[in-house]
Parts: structure tokens; sequence; C-alpha cells
């Protein structure tokens, strides 16, 4: 059955933007993976310091974005302290929004209660140094202060000073931390990725090497039901169910085509 | 409610214009795409040049060569360890000087230099760590000992089987006959549901970006229309 | 000197970085952290490098008149206005970021939300079960779509626990596709091991271009 593809572009386009003008709020069911990262974090005492690094750009904001929000508002709910780096060149900007905007709705005061180191090039060396000392690397953070005087990094140096680390990473990066941080410093270490990468990572999950894993928009949401707070990801797994939903038809009308033709050539 | 400002409302047009330009490329290539494609190749490199400048060449070389220049010729102090000091800071800008001679013909051999230092540090770190990360904790947890429920042994024989039935059909060096053929048979059947089960992951990955776009477009909406009620 | 001193380099830096990881003394901790930091600021100008190559093609369609030399026009004049911005104002400059929010981060967005549409025809057109191997395929991904997103729970909610959809997702992702992707990464951890070796024993030398072949 040959459908010109833009016909195909249209109905997406419809399915996708029809319900999104409209919150159905469909029930969502929170994974072990997910969960196991609320609780770690959710167990820790106030004060405790994790670092959430951050790794997207533009491009895959819509599916991590969410995540990260999420993340941090259940950090700063918790009165933890949150160091962040981003090793993303395009992503440095919109990551350095969204660590303010989400620290000033809880109060947070930067320097005291959150530092935002910047980027630098190659993740992987940036890693591998950070995990001696923070101020290899970084010398200074993102704003240009020393970290030596932001109160929040006095006896703070590595990864060992961390209690967790959860990168929320959209590139081939994620390997860095796992073979890095968790492979030569031991860091606790759960990640959050995109969609497209999470079923690789189930194979770090099951050897120990995460302790939790947070897959696209699902897992965004899930951990906003969680932290109770209902925001773009659980308003999106509406239009995700709806849309999956008329791609499996397209795959089974395109299916039930290709029998059909090839029964009626074999009769033939 | 408070009217949006217009120089605000102005770029969010800006942005949604640009959106649209890219959205009709699903129609067919044309001018507006192929405007957008260039204007954000221009903005990315001069992004990027501003932002390696400021956070990582500032911090990392400039300032601390300048400062043990500057220690270096206040009188007092060690000559030798202050000029070591200077060494080991002209040394990487030295080497990065370098990768530019790649647009010198007659010179471009010197770029190897730099490239040699950069592969030697990533293999280098890379060896014993990729080895240990993916290979070795990888095989100690497919060593899992069957105890527990019934399901729990099925699921741990499952993987089990699976990966080394995966590795024998990524084995080439011998023709995939017998024993060794039906275990990558099997072990091909495996490999096809982890394929397909990060197809499925993709299409909700896809389709989430979408959902971004649409949802960037529906508040520029919102926008015009509360400016111009206002 | 062309190829003997690189790979001398490679040799001599790799394999300290190799045995580094083994010696915890601080003078190799020392020395470790300080080449990382040599191999960043190295990498900042291999970047602005790769930029200058950028700069060069689109100058050399505008000086020799090729077809869209005008979109490389735009191009070079958005990367000069958009760098000038960014080195004088800095990074936390008004302009430069509006040109980021509303210039770059639009583009760059939707580019990659085309991928939806073209994924959608792709499995219309393309994704048959012609063979049992693709019908395991199509399945996997079929259980996986729904099961990972709310309709899953609504169309097979009522069913027993094990034969709903987000549990048979559960049991793919957590067993087979486990056993796979470690097969998969298994090879790739033997496969950058050995690379390496192949770099720092100077038996990989492609990098050095064609003069290294000789």
């Amino acid at each position: 059955m040959k459908i010109d593809r833009r016909w195909i572009y249209l109905a997406i386009g419809i399915v996708v933007f029809i319900p999104m003008l409209v919150y159905l709020g469909f029930p969502i069911r929170v994974t072990k993976e997910v969960r196991s990262v609320y609780e770690r974090i959710d167990s820790l005492p106030p004060g405790t310091v994790v670092m959430v690094p951050m790794e997207y750009d533009p491009a895959t904001m819509a599916e991590l974005q969410p995540l990260a929000y999420a993340v941090l508002r259940h950090c700063f709910s918790k009165d933890l302290k949150v160091i962040t780096t981003s090793l993303q060149i395009e992503g440095v900007t919109i990551i350095k929004e969204d660590l303010e905007m989400i620290a000033a709705e809880y109060g947070k005061k930067y320097g005291i209660d959150y530092v935002f180191l910047g980027y630098k090039p190659y993740p992987g060396i940036v890693i591998l140094n950070m995990g001696e000392n923070f101020r290899k690397p970084f010398p200074r953070d993102y704003y240009g202060n020393e970290l030596d005087s932001l109160p929040m990094m006095k006896g703070v140096y590595n990864y060992s000073s961390c209690a967790l680390i959860l990168n929320i990473n959209a590139t081939s990066g994620v390997d860095y931390w796992i073979n890095y941080a968790n492979g030569r410093y031991k860091a606790p270490l759960a990640i959050g990725v995109t969609g497209v990468m999470v079923s690789d990572y189930y194979t770090f999950l099951s050897s120990g090497q995460i302790f939790g894993l947070i897959g696209g928009l699902k897992g965004a949401a899930e951990y906003e039901k969680l932290i109770n707070h209902v925001d773009l990801a659980c308003r999106a797994m509406d239009v995700q169910s709806i849309a999956h939903s008329v791609i499996v038809l397209f795959i089974v009308i395109g299916n039930i085509a290709f029998f059909a033709t090839k029964k009626r050539k074999k009769s033939i | 409610m408070e009217s949006p400002d217009l120089g605000i409302v102005l770029w969010y047009t800006f942005a949604a214009f640009l959106t649209l330009s890219i959205f009709s490329f699903l129609y067919k290539d044309n001018p507006f795409y192929r405007l957008a494609e260039h204007i954000v190749v221009g903005i990315s490199a001069g992004y990027w040049i501003a932002i390696l400048y400021h956070t990582s060449l500032q911090d990392l070389w400039i300032e601390p060569l300048t400062k043990n220049v500057l220690v270096l010729f206040t009188p007092g102090g060690p000559f030798l360890l202050e000029c070591s000091r200077v060494l080991i800071n002209i040394i990487p800008g030295v080497m990065g000087l370098l990768m530019f001679s790649r647009f010198f013909p007659g010179i471009s051999w010197l770029s190897r230099w730099p490239i040699a230092f950069y592969l030697a540090i990533t293999a280098g770190v890379n060896l014993p760590l990729y080895l240990q990360s993916f290979t070795v904790r990888q095989m100690q947890a497919t060593m899992i000992p069957l105890e527990g429920s019934t399901w729990k042994i099925f699921c741990d024989v499952t993987i089990i089987v699976g990966t080394i039935c995966g590795l024998a059909y990524f084995y080439f060096s011998k023709k995939h006959k017998g024993v060794l053929g039906g275990m990558a048979k099997l072990g091909i059947w495996i490999l096809m549901i982890g394929f397909g089960s990060t197809f499925g992951y993709t299409v909700m990955s896809r389709i989430s970006l979408l959902i971004g776009r649409f949802r960037f477009l529906i508040d520029w909406f919102n926008l015009v229309v509360n400016y111009i009620k206002a | 000197m062309k190829r003997e001193l690189p790979l001398m380099i490679v040799l001599i830096f790799g394999t300290f970085m190799a045995f580094q990881y083994f010696v915890p003394h601080r003078i190799s901790s020392d020395l470790y952290q300080e080449f990382n930091n040599w191999t960043i600021i190295i990498g900042i100008f291999a970047m602005v490098v790769g930029i200058g190559s950028l700069i060069s093609l689109h100058y050399n369609r505008i000086k020799f008149k090729k077809p869209g030399w005008g979109y490389s026009t735009v191009t070079i004049v958005c990367l000069i206005g958009m760098m000038s911005i960014g080195l004088i104002g800095g990074t936390e400059n008004d302009l430069f970021l509006k040109l980021y929010r509303h210039g770059l981060a639009p583009v760059t967005s939707t580019m990659f939300s085309l991928l939806a549409f073209f994924i959608a025809s792709a499995a219309y057109r393309a994704f048959r079960a012609r063979t049992i191997l693709a019908t395991l395929l199509l399945l996997a991904a079929v259980v996986v779509m729904l099961g990972r997103v709310p309709i899953g729970e609504i169309l097979t909610g009522w069913l027993p626990r094990p034969l709903q959809f987000s549990e048979i997702s559960n049991f793919l992702l957590y067993v087979p596709n486990t056993a796979a992707k470690r097969a998969i990464f298994i090879g790739v951890g033997l496969g950058v091991a050995a690379m390496s070796l192949k770099i720092i024993l100077g038996i990989e030398r492609t990098w050095l271009g064609g003069e290294g072949r000789k």
C-alpha cells in the first residue's frame, strides 16, 4: 500500500498536537530502576553534597530537561547541596538557566546551596581529573569564582566528598562516567539518559555499576510522580501513549498490506 | 494579565519562524529551511568559540601562564622552580598552536605531535578502564549463582546463555557450523530482542522531542494572542 | 622525525598513563592530572581548528561563487557576529543569550524533532515481519512501545500481572536485552583495549596520515 510519506507526517503531526491541548491524566506506573534513585536521594540527610552533572543540549532538552527539573526540585526540597557541571558545550547556557530557575523556586543561594562548575572540553579527561580534585579541571566555577572562595566547596574535593552522582546525559559521555567515575573512583552512580540510549544501560544496572537508571520522558514522568509534582513529563505521557498506539497501528496496517500483496502475487 | 514585552514577542516570533522553517522540510527542501540551517551553523560556531574562550582557555591556560610569567619577572623566589612552572604552562599551548599547522600543507606534519599526545593519553587511560568496566565487570555479573525461585533461575539462565550465545554470534574467526552455529543462531535471536527493545524506546525518544517543539509553538501562539489582546 | 617522534610520544605517554592506573604514588598522580590538563588545552585548540575548517569551506564557496554562496555569507556573518558578541560582551551578555535561546536552541531542537516523523514513516514503510528474526524484533519493539507508556496499562491492566505489557516489557529489558547488550559491551571492551594497545605500540598508524603508511 504505497502512500506518499507526507500523509504519514501529517497524521503524526495531528496525533501529537491534538492531545497536547487537553490533559487526560493517564496512570503512570513507577519502575524499580527509577524508584531506587528516588529512594537513595530521599534517604540523604540535609546538607549532604550530591553531584548532578547534566549533559543535554537543545536537541535533547525536550526529554531530559523535565528530568533535570524533577531531580533538582527533589534535591533542593531535601536541602541537599548540589554540584553541577555541563560537559556538553551546546547545553551550558540552558543548564545554567535551568539550575538558576529551580534554585530560585526554593530560595537557594549560589555558592552556599549549589555550585555550577561550568564547561570544559573532552569530558572523559575532565571526569578523570575531577576524581582527583574538582579544582584541577575547574580552578574557577562558571561565573569566574575561585572554588575555594565558595562556602559550599570547603572540604569538598572530589567524588568521595559527594554522596552520589546522578548523571543526566544525552551523549555517549555517560560511558566515561561509568568507566571513570565509577570504574576508577568507585563513586555511587545513577544515570538519566534519553530513550535511544536507555536499553543499553540495563546491563550496567544488572552488574551493579549503576544503582539506578532513568530513561527518557517516561522516566522523568515517573520521577515527577514520586516527588508529587505533575509537570511537563507527566502531561506528555498522554501524548506519548496516543502517538505510540498510532505508530503500532501503522506497523500493523503495513504488515497486513504486505502479507495481502504477497498472497495475491502467489495466487497469480 | 500583564502584557508581554514587544521585544520578547519579536524574539519568540523569530524562534517560531525558524522552527516552522525547519518543519517546512517535511513538505520539501526549500530556501527557508536552508536559511535556518545556515543561520544555526553560524551561530553555533560563534557560540562554541565564545564558550571555549571564556570557560576553558582563560581558566586553564591564559590565566595560569600570565600569573607564572609575572611571578618569574618579579625579583626574588626560586628561579628554576618558577621557570619550570612557566614551561609547564607553555608546552600545552605550543602543542595546541601546532594544531593550526594543518592549514599549511608544507608544515602540516607538525600537527601530528599534539595528536600523538592526545591519542597517547586517551589510549593509555582507556586500556585498563574499558577492560575493567566493559569486559571484566560484565563477565563477573554473568557469573550468577543459580539460586532462588524457579522464575529467577530461569531469568538468570537466560542471561548467562544469552550472553554466551551473543558472544558466539560475534566470533567470526570460525565458520558458524555445528555447536557454534547453533549458539550463534540463538545469539542472534537474543540480539534481535535487544534491538527491538532499543527501537521501541527510540520511538518514545523521538516523539518526546516532537512534543517539546509543539509545546513551544503553543506557548508562542498564546504569547502572541495575549499581546494582541493587551 | 615526521613519523618517529609522534610514535615515540604515543609509546612513552601511553605506557605511562596505562601503568599510572596501578601506581597510587603522589608524583604519579600529579603527573597524571597535569597531562590530563594538557590534553584539555590541546583539545580547545583542536576545536578551534575545526571551526577554522568550517570558515575556510564557506569562504571558498563565497570566493568562487559556488552554488549556495549566499547561504555561506549568512553563515559567516552569523559566526562573526555571535563570536564577537560572546568574546567582547562575555557569555552572560543579554544579546548573546537571546541569540542562543531564540536562534540556536529552536533550530537544533526542531531538526531533531523531525526524526519523529521519519521514524513513523519508516515504521509504516519498512518494518515488515518477513523472517522470524524480523518478527522477533517487531514484537519486542511493539511490546516495549506499548508497555513503557500508560496505554499499556490501560490496554492490559485487567489481565493477570505476568501478562500485562508493562511486566512483559520489564522482562524483555531486564533479561534478553541485558544479555544482548552485555555481549556487545564485552566485545566493545575487548575492542577498545586492543585498539588502545595497537595505538600505544605503534601498530595502528592511520592517524599519522598518508606519510605514516611508509
